[in-house]
């Protein structure tokens, strides 16, 4: 379904979804008897707790209380002393999730277009490289993060090789950078990006291709001009699926990153776990939340699909 | 959104989306087959570009889990940091490690679990927002995209916000309740994409074919929704599987596989963990050929 | 309440039944009744209403008011699956997931039938196609799909079989052949078929009773004979084969023929064939059934005759040549002349006058729209 159609409903007026998807019935029993399960299921468990996070983030502290006592209040400065103190994480936080995304685009469009597209009619081969994408889910995340940590490790043959052919300065490092993290979102989040790009390049219809090379004979410009645009709503979609958890993220810049490399992601956890501050690490997590939200709405505004399937 | 979309690749690799996607609106004869290659004609540069590029991709993609099978195999000892020596010790003894193995049995269990009532709470949920008008839709839309564009972080943070203020100790319990609200929205996006692309006229002609709405229903329009249940269920599985930052939120004790790598990560990572990664590896990899090969086979014999 | 049961075809009623959609009324206080086992085509313009009305009588769609009737039961509140009818959908809806031989036995199996798959089989011979009963629906062509579609229906002995332009998506000749064959298994099942089309050479060759259906509504209905001889309103007229209609007032009745004031020219139209016989009316003649007069030519008996007017197109189709006419103070008039002669027999510009018999000419309401029904050349084909 579509941010848009979620969205886009409440803006008035605007459901222009297909006919295929309009519904057809009334009976409204029926309806609420289907969604109540899954609905309440989400009321208990994703609105209240984020109620309960917007009402934490105004706690005060038990005057005299001890380390993790709060008070119901309404607290409006936790969340600017929060964002006086934790604006740096929160902008790289953005920060290394936008380069992240747009690495991760301009590596996975072409996998999904080789995939979609170039192996089009070799089942075999099409199914092999897709599960080649998607396997890597099974080995946990984490596991492989650590299989990159200990490749780019300082010892690591690869670095003493990068070193030796002069790429690196002998004192140079790839773990606990900046870079690191970053190409470590970017190997995470990859399958996110790479499958809902596939997914709309393999719906396209292959003779829309042979009409564009018809027309322009021209492989460039037919790309430009035709697969691009028709597989937009794909990239829409695997750039929020990459950006979206990128940006809330701790696991990389823990295991690749330093201390100045910190992610808002890490900030609520150790607020949370190792000081037991909870109205920062809500406030913080509210932050976030809003200022995802509203990115994502902005963006999906601009990228203009109407309905991103 | 994209989960629908992800969803739908997921499917097509496993093969069960491949052969309904097709007949779900039923082409005339002649436009199947093999497609026609590339039209002959100069060489160009540019054409190799892009297949090396991707093989490049491809390449990034799969060094650290070759790096994990490569140290599953590694005679280590406590910590799997160094090439010490090739043994199969690890894959012989896979639950050699302390701890490793029960982590390994709660992330199936906790999988199994959500999986299975994230996929029919999300059908159900699918199933109204397609095909039913009522009010509250657009509400119910949201709802569903809400948990999808937030940070894993955040609904840790609340889910765990909630239990505090509840007194529930956090463990197994709430990791499952959190890993199914999580995968409720793939789910939900993934099937609907599959209603959505049905033929409402199905439904009608095994109405008129005597079959009532219950039978029509499970007669015709769920063994056509099954290629999309699965996917959303295989999505939902890996999700949870794979989940580290609102289990670690919300587990309290309770240690699920991901949970463990990590938290074993500063002391080192036993060699058993990479025997399990790559064993799941290898069986996702290797259901896929079968049902590709499987599904090939199905298909010479029927033309 | 209808059994599902209903061995054989069945008469069908629908009773003043409308059907609004959002306050708009698709189909509007619509009466007729089919006779049991009769071959009746609805034929109307695209939107006016067809699928709506077929789709009421099958059950898919509630009527907003009126009452549909089967074998003498009120089926009105009837589901679908309760009813003893069977349709051949639009787009005709076959299950992908299930084989053909699947297909066909689907309504056997729900209603726990005895043999169903050879029963299955059986209605797949009449459909001659037996040999693909192991295919799914999306290893057959459009026309193949047709007729499993037309199988699975008729297998199930319906009272009344709907077919909802099953022929739409065929090419000419597949479409003449399975004309063909679809009257062919009516005769021989004797089942009640209501055909919905479009094509007005559809329904007249193959339907025992026509209805013409516009805007929501019957407009007339009849054997193919008896709309096209005498139409009673302009866009029956028009919308059945072509017709020229002239704006008239009656100047004379009370006897068996109507006289008629056309432009100054004196008309007589037998009384029985004159939707009204006082004011204003449109006199109707079909283009085949006025001759050319030539300067000095007789009078033939009983007719009527206007003009002079000047030929202004002259075309050769084969069989005929089609004129046209163009008569001061009428307007342009078709004539088509069966080409007994060999080629055109009256030049371009030529001075004639137009003969029609008496007993050929129909007289409608003078408020009738004159261009109503008239169907578009493309639209024809
Ligand atoms: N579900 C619906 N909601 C709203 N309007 C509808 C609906 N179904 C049909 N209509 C309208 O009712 C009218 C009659 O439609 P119907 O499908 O019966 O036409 P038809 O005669 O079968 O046309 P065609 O020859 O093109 O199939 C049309 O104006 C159509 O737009
Ligand atoms: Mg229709």
């Amino acid at each position: 379904m579509s941010i848009v159609s979620a969205l886009g409903h409440g803006q008035g007026g605007g459901g222009t979804s297909p006919a295929v998807a309009a519904p057809r019935r009334r009976a409204r029993g029926g309806a609420y008897l289907l969604l109540a399960p899954g609905i309440a299921y989400l009321g208990l468990f994703f609105v209240i707790p984020v109620v309960a996070l917007l009402v934490t983030s105004l706690y005060v502290p038990v005057p005299g209380g001890e380390v993790g006592q709060f008070a119901p209040a309404f607290e409006w400065r936790n969340y600017t002393a929060a964002l006086a103190t934790y604006w740096p994480q929160l902008v790289r936080s953005f920060a290394y999730a936008f380069v992240a995304t747009v690495a991760a685009l301009a590596i996975g469009y072409p996998m999904a277009y080789v995939i979609a597209v170039r192996a089009r009619g070799r089942p075999f081969l099409q199914g092999l490289l897709l599960v080649l994408v998607i396997a890597p889910f099974f080995t946990s995340f984490i596991l492989r993060t650590i299989a990159w940590k200990q490749i780019l490790a300082d010892e690591s043959f690869v670095v003493s090789a990068i070193r030796a052919v002069g790429l690196l300065p002998p004192d140079g490092r790839l773990t606990a950078t900046g870079f690191a993290v970053v190409a470590g979102l970017t190997y995470n989040f990859l399958p996110f990006m790479t499958l809902p790009i596939y997914a709309n390049l393999e719906r396209l219809d292959p003779r829309m291709l042979e009409a564009g090379a018809d027309l322009y004979a021209d492989g460039p410009t037919t790309f430009r001009r035709v697969t691009l645009p028709l597989s937009l709503p794909g990239v829409v979609s695997g750039t929020l699926l990459t950006f979206i958890p990128a940006s809330g993220d701790f696991v990389n810049s823990v295991l690749l990153g330093n201390t100045s490399t910190t992610m808002i992601g890490q900030v609520v956890d150790s607020r949370f776990f190792k000081v037991s501050d909870y109205p920062t690490a809500a406030a913080l997590s509210v932050v976030l939340m809003v200022a995802i939200l509203v990115l994502v709405i902005a963006y999906v505004r601009r990228a203009g699909t109407e309905e991103l399937l | 959104m994209s989960g629908g979309q992800g969803a739908g690749a997921l499917a097509a690799a496993v093969g069960v989306a491949d052969r309904t996607d097709r007949t779900a609106a039923p082409a005339p004869l002649g436009d199947r087959g093999r497609p026609r290659r590339r039209s002959p004609g100069r060489w160009r540069l540019g054409d190799a570009v892009v297949p090396v590029f991707a093989a490049l991709a491809f390449l990034y993609l799969l060094v650290p889990i070759a790096y994990t099978v490569a140290f599953s195999f590694n005679d280590a000892g406590r910590t799997n940091l160094v090439w010490r020596g090739f043994t199969l010790e690890n894959w012989a003894n896979p639950c050699g490690a302390p701890a490793v193995c029960e982590a390994f049995v709660n992330s199936l269990q906790v999988g199994a679990i959500a999986t299975v009532a994230s996929t029919v709470l999300g059908t159900l949920v699918a199933l109204a927002l397609v095909r039913y008008r009522f009010r509250g839709r657009t509400l119910a839309n949201l709802l569903i995209f809400l948990p999808m564009s937030t940070p894993e972080v955040v609904l840790g943070a609340a889910l765990l916000a909630q239990f505090l203020s509840l007194r529930i100790n956090p463990g197994f319990g709430t990791v499952v309740v959190s890993h199914i609200m999580f995968c409720i929205s793939f789910v939900v996006v993934t099937v609907k994409a599959r209603v959505a692309s049905l033929d409402p006229r199905l439904e009608e002609a095994a109405a008129d074919l005597y079959a009532s709405s219950w039978q029509a229903f499970w007669r015709v329009t769920f063994p056509l929704l099954v290629p999309g249940i699965l996917a959303a269920a295989l999505l939902a599985f890996s999700l949870s599987f794979d989940d580290f930052i609102i289990t670690n939120f919300n587990s309290g004790s309770f240690t699920t596989f991901p949970k463990f790598v990590y938290v074993s990560a500063t002391r080192g990572i036993p060699a058993q963990a990479n025997v399990i990664g790559s064993a799941m590896f290898g069986l996702a990899l290797a259901l896929v050929v079968a049902v590709q090969v499987v599904s090939a086979a199905r298909r010479r014999r029927r033309t | 309440m209808a059994g599902p049961d209903a061995r054989s075809g069945a008469d069908l009623v629908l009773d003043r039944v409308t059907k609004e959609f959002a306050g708009v009324p698709a189909v509007d206080d619509l009466s007729l009744t089919v006779p049991a086992g009769s071959f009746f085509a609805l034929l109307g313009p695209s939107g006016c209403g067809k699928t709506t009305t077929l789709r009421m009588v099958a059950g898919l769609e509630r009527p907003s008011d009126g009452r549909i009737l089967i074998g003498g039961d009120d089926v009105t509140h009837t589901r679908a699956h309760q009813r003893p009818v069977n349709t051949v959908f639009q787009s005709y809806a076959l299950f992908p997931h299930l084989t053909v031989l699947e297909n066909v036995a689907f309504g056997l199996r729900r209603r726990r039938e005895p043999d169903p798959l050879g029963r299955a089989r059986q209605a797949l011979e009449l459909v001659e196609l037996p040999h693909l009963a192991e295919r799914r629906p999306n290893q057959l062509s459009g026309g193949q799909q047709q007729r499993v579609a037309l199988a699975r229906a008729v297998v199930n002995n319906p009272a009344v079989l709907l077919l909802d332009e099953p022929l739409g998506a065929l090419d000419l000749k597949l479409r003449r052949q399975m004309q063909v064959e679809l009257k062919r298994i009516q005769t021989e099942v004797g089942l009640t078929f209501v055909h919905v089309t479009h094509d007005q050479e559809e329904a007249m060759t193959m339907a025992d009773t026509v209805a013409v259906m516009n805007a929501g509504r019957i407009e007339q209905l009849g054997s193919p004979a008896e709309l096209y001889e005498m139409p009673r309103t302009a866009f029956v007229a028009n919308f059945l084969g072509q017709s020229n209609l002239l704006r008239g007032t009656v100047v004379e009745n009370g006897g068996a023929l109507v006289g008629v004031d056309v432009g100054g020219a004196r008309v007589r139209v037998p009384a029985e064939r004159a939707v009204r016989t006082s004011g204003d009316v449109l006199v109707g003649v079909r283009p085949e059934k006025l001759h050319l007069l030539r300067d000095g030519e007789a009078v033939p008996d009983d007719c009527n005759v206007v003009g002079p007017g000047r030929v202004t197109d002259v075309s050769f189709t084969g069989v005929s040549t089609q004129y046209q006419v163009e008569v001061p103070a009428l307007g342009t008039l078709g004539v088509f002349v069966q080409n007994l002669l060999g080629g055109a027999a009256v030049g371009l510009g030529e001075q004639v006058r137009l003969a029609c018999a008496v007993r050929h000419t129909f007289a409608l309401d003078g408020d009738d729209d004159v261009a109503s029904g008239v169907v578009a050349l493309d639209e024809s084909a």
